[in-house]
């Protein structure tokens, strides 16, 4: 068992918008590139050109259609997935070795690789399926909020955030300090009710979604608009009357 | 207290950064290449490039797995095998370059129209293009006629703009956002960035699509519209907006040539404008009741006047939309949408732009000389792609939505689409096209353009087409982007005549860029009674090993997109946005390097080198020399017109915007600057730029034309008329008497709709489905398709039916699928989308491939499971006992008709693979590694 920081002075984490995720996974291949090449062992690809290739991956975008039932025009969501960064991290606690942690600054979970045994509990343990098996290296991977970005004195300021939120190109991704009731990203949550997933497993995840916003309201005419006809044009000479009238005012 | 390692937040993420231009669609993002010991090791977007201001898509970050692709070539191929088979032997370039010369050398001093060279999505027109005009060959042209040449001629014709290249919305102040028939890969990142722009402020969004995926799915609203309708509903739209009296009157009188006198007299002039002396058409001026010429002095034009029995082009407009036929009611049925819905929609659009006017305290001056103190917008815009572009009515559908916002006033104005210089650029300001070959010498002028009537047709006088592929005769008189899918149809046909070479670049034609894909595979194998090859030799160039290389007699292997240079020009199709004028570049930010084979070279440096061994016009220097070492020398020293080439950037002396002399240090400026140039318009020159005369002396002054050149938006299309009146058998050019009724039909100068062609040639109830394609927005060139990322994200492609569909026909989850059309068959997998148009059914395009190519092994799950509805789709009309071979194609500019695909599905034997089922091809560089595990500088 790993113990889990009784608190951290700072929450980061994403909100992932999902009235604006157009689903085209940006986020899924920019994460690819950065952490294959930075935080711990490079995430493989095996039968990379064959018949069933399956690679590691940090971050993965599903997406959800939904049907209403009153037969109300269908809806499709876009949903990216990564690891939420839970305050209570059940992926933390099963880890026997203390390879899997939280940490305390800023509440980012990671895997120490070094520890890691690849027994896989962790992925086991986390809900949202969101930690991945390495099969070359034999380690467990996850999102690391780009911890070797955000904190990167080597890069400029403007990116020292995750390398999913820099390529967004909807915006639909934010990156900041949950625990600061003032940041952007709390005032998003406030503002646009932004939401825990699955908040029944207790895990209290960081990371939060914001809602798509009602869709296919514009079903019917305003009942105002027969009151647009100034007054009512009828046919083509009630048109040209129009015209007349409509000269007149320039 | 919870152990944690000390940990590197700091490491060192590259030693250098290189900026150049993403390849991997045709947005051309700016990009950051981060090296580690010489080596790529990681692609971001570069923040500070105009287009995508440090986003990136997923395309452009795994562009670094295109760059290692395994299915590279390494070396110039010579085929050994039968063609298609892919069995090659690797020569020196030399030999490479010696045996097209063979082969070319003999043509031009000929039958230059022996040779057709066309090109794929390269985006170096005005380089392959100037190539061609010096060889001498009338058998050019580019991807746009199976791509989206209706969108690209509507607009041009029209307004002097289209969508995507030529303009956008102006994001910042839009408020209400309406697309049609956008798929997710056009464009790309400027749109993805922009709805975002729209959803943060709480603009709402319009999406007009059969499939509710991408942008359409995060739409504020969703209209399923039925394939093929797109005209019906906006023209539905417009007759709200007449009945509402809610159109710009002022901006129709000032900007387009709604109060122009249309000739009501039977004779050849029916139809034309009333025109003075001076041929300038005539309006009728409030103050005196009387004609006028539109622009004399103070002149008052009266939009709805009669005079004589002649009525203005708004009088006519209103007549044909206020029709009941034009109704919400009469099109709800056929379009799948509510008739309440249409008026909806229509009303928003109306109180948008009238009650939400925007106006900038931005003086500005007209064309006129009259000084306006704001700039009053309306902020509605509008997008649309192919979805309603690649049908056989898809060029009047573009207009009508072109009509649509100009009635709205919403064109170049604030809040509204916008144009990106070089546009606006009306049709008179393009060149007419030429096709006029002499043996030993160049054409007679460029190959592609704007015919403003029937004298500017490529026939001969016998009526015969002078191009292979029938462009800008009376099939398709305005086919400004030529028709690529009808060249090798109609060279195996040897219709209008048989060719020697064919020239292909970068355009996966024995693949998924071509309809009737088998039969063009049989065509291009196809021998006459001597044995010989119908089509006797292919010589094609690409940077991997695609379907298309297998069919080559001589493979010239292409750089990938870092290890070369381009330049994305003003003089083609530039980066530029409303703004700013910007053009860019790409240079080697890593040298070509195929260790142990002859290696490759960019495909504009081998054309150079080919031309000047040709000893081209333009490519030789006095002494018969190679006039250009290679493209990166062509780019800066070339000159279009004295002072103005390729690049824009740091001409003459480094300060030249546009006009200047070549500027040897350019290509390092544009390095230095992160492999763009930008030169931001005046603010009082942003908008109204077809009339604004600061825009216009901006212009001029950067080179994008010679003289100020003001023009009124063509609400009538007079062009078209002049066809139609050729029709009906005036003027001395006629069309043949199989084309009179579809020339008059369709060739209208006022928008229409008419159903698409194979709605008519098919039963409908044998193929009561409409079927079509997307490309998804992760993948957009074929050889996304074998990217190791890209292809788990879309490894196969299901084709994806509604749940009416669904359940009519008992599919269950892992079913197949027999799809058939007038055409062929095809197996394919299924899957259940309800947020689709019940009547449609629809698959991502050109995930699909063949056994054997791209270096995926031939289990790949692409071609086990992936499939290509092209198939199905035949660039001939179904045959209608006359003989004669229709295409498949645009009445007006010939653009494929691939939408207008139609059905019938029944369920198959459970399990792969897809039909057909083709032999494997070889590979001519192997297969792709087991394991990827990408880590440089390690």
């Amino acid at each position: 068992m790993t113990a889990l920081p009784a608190d951290t002075a700072r929450k980061l984490g994403l909100v992932i918008d999902l009235d604006t995720c157009v689903g085209c996974h940006a986020c899924v291949i920019a994460c690819k590139g950065w952490n294959t090449e930075n935080y711990g062992a490079p995430l493989a690809d095996t039968d990379a050109y064959g018949p069933a290739p399956e690679g590691t991956f940090l971050n993965r975008v599903h997406s959800y259609e939904m049907t209403p039932e009153d037969g109300a025009v269908p809806m499709v969501v876009h949903f990216p997935k990564s690891c939420l960064h839970c305050e209570n991290a059940p992926c933390v606690t099963v880890c026997p070795t203390g390879a899997s942690y939280k940490r305390v600054e800023d509440g980012i979970v990671l895997v120490n690789e070094e520890d890691c045994i690849g027994c896989g509990l962790c992925a086991w343990a986390c809900p949202y399926g969101a930690r991945e098996m390495d099969a070359v290296a034999g380690v467990m991977k996850k999102c690391t909020l780009c911890v070797d970005r955000i904190h990167n004195q080597n890069l400029p300021e403007e990116d020292r955030e995750p390398a999913c939120v820099r390529t967004c190109p909807a915006g639909a991704r934010h990156f900041g300090d949950l625990a600061d009731p003032d940041s952007a990203v709390s005032r998003l949550v406030a503002d646009r009710g932004g939401m825990d997933l699955m908040p029944e497993q207790d895990t209290r995840p960081v990371n939060k979604y914001l809602p798509p916003r009602p869709r296919d309201q514009l079903r019917e005419p305003p009942e105002q608009l027969a009151a647009l006809c100034e007054p009512t044009t009828d046919g083509l000479s009630g048109f040209l009357g129009w015209i007349d009238r409509t000269l007149g005012k320039i | 207290m919870p152990r944690q390692p000390a940990l590197d937040l700091s490491p060192a993420v590259s030693d250098e950064i290189r900026k150049t231009t993403c390849y991997m669609c045709a947005c051309r993002c700016g990009i950051n290449v981060h090296l580690k010991d010489g080596k790529v090791a990681y692609i971001e977007g570069n923040r500070d490039h105009p287009i995508n201001r440090g986003v990136l898509c997923a395309k452009g970050s795994a562009g670094i797995m295109q760059h290692l692709s395994p299915a590279r070539l390494r070396a110039p191929l010579k085929r050994v095998g039968p063609r298609g088979a892919g069995q090659f032997e690797e020569i020196g370039w030399d030999e490479a370059l010696d045996l097209a010369v063979s082969w070319l050398a003999p043509i031009r001093a000929k039958a230059p129209e022996k040779l057709a060279f066309f090109t794929g999505r390269d985006q170096s027109q005005s380089f392959t293009g100037w190539w061609a005009q010096a060889y001498g060959t009338p058998n050019y042209a580019a991807h746009g006629g199976f791509c989206s040449v209706n969108m690209a001629a509507a607009g041009i014709y029209t307004m002097g703009g289209a969508f995507w290249e030529f303009g956008q919305p102006d994001w910042d102040r839009t408020r209400l956002f309406m697309i049609f028939g956008v798929a997710e890969d056009h464009d790309s990142n400027p749109i993805k960035m922009g709805l975002g722009t729209l959803k943060a402020r709480g603009a709402r969004v319009i999406a007009v699509n059969p499939v509710r995926t991408g942008y359409n799915a995060i739409a504020d609203d969703w209209l399923a519209i039925t394939p093929g309708t797109d005209g019906l509903l906006i023209l539905a739209l417009v007759h709200e907006l007449f009945r509402l009296g809610r159109i710009d009157l002022d901006y129709l009188i000032r900007y387009t040539n709604a109060p122009f006198l249309v000739n009501a007299a039977e004779g050849d002039a029916k139809g034309l404008f009333l025109r003075d002396d001076d041929g300038k058409p005539l309006v009728i001026d409030r103050r005196t009741g009387a004609p006028a010429a539109w622009d004399a002095p103070g002149v008052q034009p009266d939009p709805g006047a009669q005079w004589l029995g002649h009525r203005t082009v708004l009088h006519l407009m209103a007549e044909r939309y206020l029709s009941p036929d034009n109704a919400p009611e009469a099109v709800a049925d056929r379009c799948g949408i509510p008739a309440a819905r249409i008026r909806a929609v229509a009303a928003e659009l109306a109180r948008v732009a009238f009650e939400e006017e925007i106006t900038l305290n931005q003086p500005w001056t007209d064309f006129r000389g009259h000084r306006h103190e704001t700039m009053i917008g309306r902020p509605v815009s509008f997008h649309a792609m192919r979805g309603i572009s690649a049908h056989s009515n898809g060029f009047q559908t573009a207009r009508a939505l072109h009509m649509l916002q100009i009635l709205l006033g919403s064109v170049e104005v604030p809040g509204g689409f916008r144009f990106k210089p070089p546009y606006p650029k009306p049709p008179e300001a393009h060149p007419r096209p030429h096709a006029r070959a002499t043996p030993g010498a160049p054409l007679d002028g460029p190959h592609l353009g704007y015919p403003l009537g029937p004298e500017d047709l490529l026939v001969g006088d016998d009526g015969q087409a002078l191009r292979i592929d029938k462009a800008f005769t009376w099939d398709n008189p305005m086919s400004a982007h030529g028709l690529m899918h009808m060249v090798i149809s109609n060279a195996h046909a040897g219709d209008p005549y048989k060719i020697d070479t064919l020239f292909l670049y970068m355009a996966n034609m024995a693949w998924n860029s071509s309809m009737n894909t088998s039969a063009v595979m049989r065509m291009l194998t196809d021998t006459d009674e001597a044995g010989e090859y119908v089509i006797p030799r292919i010589i094609y160039s690409d940077a991997y090993s695609s379907e298309m290389v297998a069919y080559a007699d001589l493979v010239l292997p292409d750089t990938t997109f870092l290890e070369r240079h381009d330049c994305i020009s003003l003089l083609d199709r530039p980066i530029c946005e409303a703004e700013a004028m910007a053009d860019s570049i790409r240079w080697p930010v890593v040298e070509p390097d195929r260790p142990g084979h002859a290696g490759v070279r960019g495909f504009q440096s081998v054309l150079l080198d080919l031309g000047a061994r040709l000893g081209l016009p333009g490519m030789v220097n006095d002494a018969g020399k190679a006039r250009y070492r290679d493209y990166a020398d062509y780019i800066v020293n070339h000159e279009r017109r004295p002072g103005v080439g390729p690049l824009a950037g740091w001409r003459g002396d480094g300060t030249g915007s546009g006009r200047g002399a070549p500027n040897p240090d350019q290509l390092q400026r544009y390095i230095d600057n992160g492999g763009f140039f930008l030169d931001p318009i005046p603010e009082e020159a942003q908008f109204f730029k077809p009339w604004n005369a600061a825009y216009q002396d901006w212009a001029v002054a950067r080179g994008l034309f010679d003289a100020p050149a003001p023009y009124l938006f063509n609400l009538y299309c007079e062009p078209l008329r002049k066809f139609q009146l050729a029709a009906e058998g005036h003027g001395h050019r006629q069309p043949p008497d199989h084309l009179r009724a579809r020339i008059r039909e369709t060739l209208d100068p006022l928008p229409l709709w008419y159903p698409p062609f194979e709605d008519e040639r098919v039963d409908i109830g044998q193929f009561p489905l409409h079927a079509l394609t997307q490309r998804p927005a992760a993948m957009y060139h074929s050889w996304g398709g074998q990217n190791a990322w890209l292809r788990q994200i879309h490894g196969m492609n299901p084709l994806y039916v509604s749940r009416r569909v669904w359940q009519e026909h008992g599919f269950a989850e892992g079913d197949w699928a027999w799809l058939t059309s007038a055409h062929g068959r095809i197996k394919v997998p299924v899957a259940r989308m309800d947020a689709l148009n019940d009547h449609t059914v629809w698959t991502w395009n050109a995930i699909g491939k063949r056994r054997g190519a791209w270096a995926l092994s031939p289990d790949a799950p692409e071609a086990e499971k992936g499939f290509l509805l092209n198939h199905l789709i035949h660039e001939l009309l179904p045959p209608r006992g006359d003989g004669l071979r229709w295409a498949n194609s645009d009445p007006v500019t010939g653009q494929a008709a691939w939408y207008d695909l139609r059905v019938g599905i029944e369920k198959a034997p459970p399990g792969g693979p897809s039909h057909p089922l083709h032999p494997a091809q070889a590979s001519p560089v192997g297969h792709g590694p087991e394991t990827v595990t990408l880590k440089t500088g390690r």
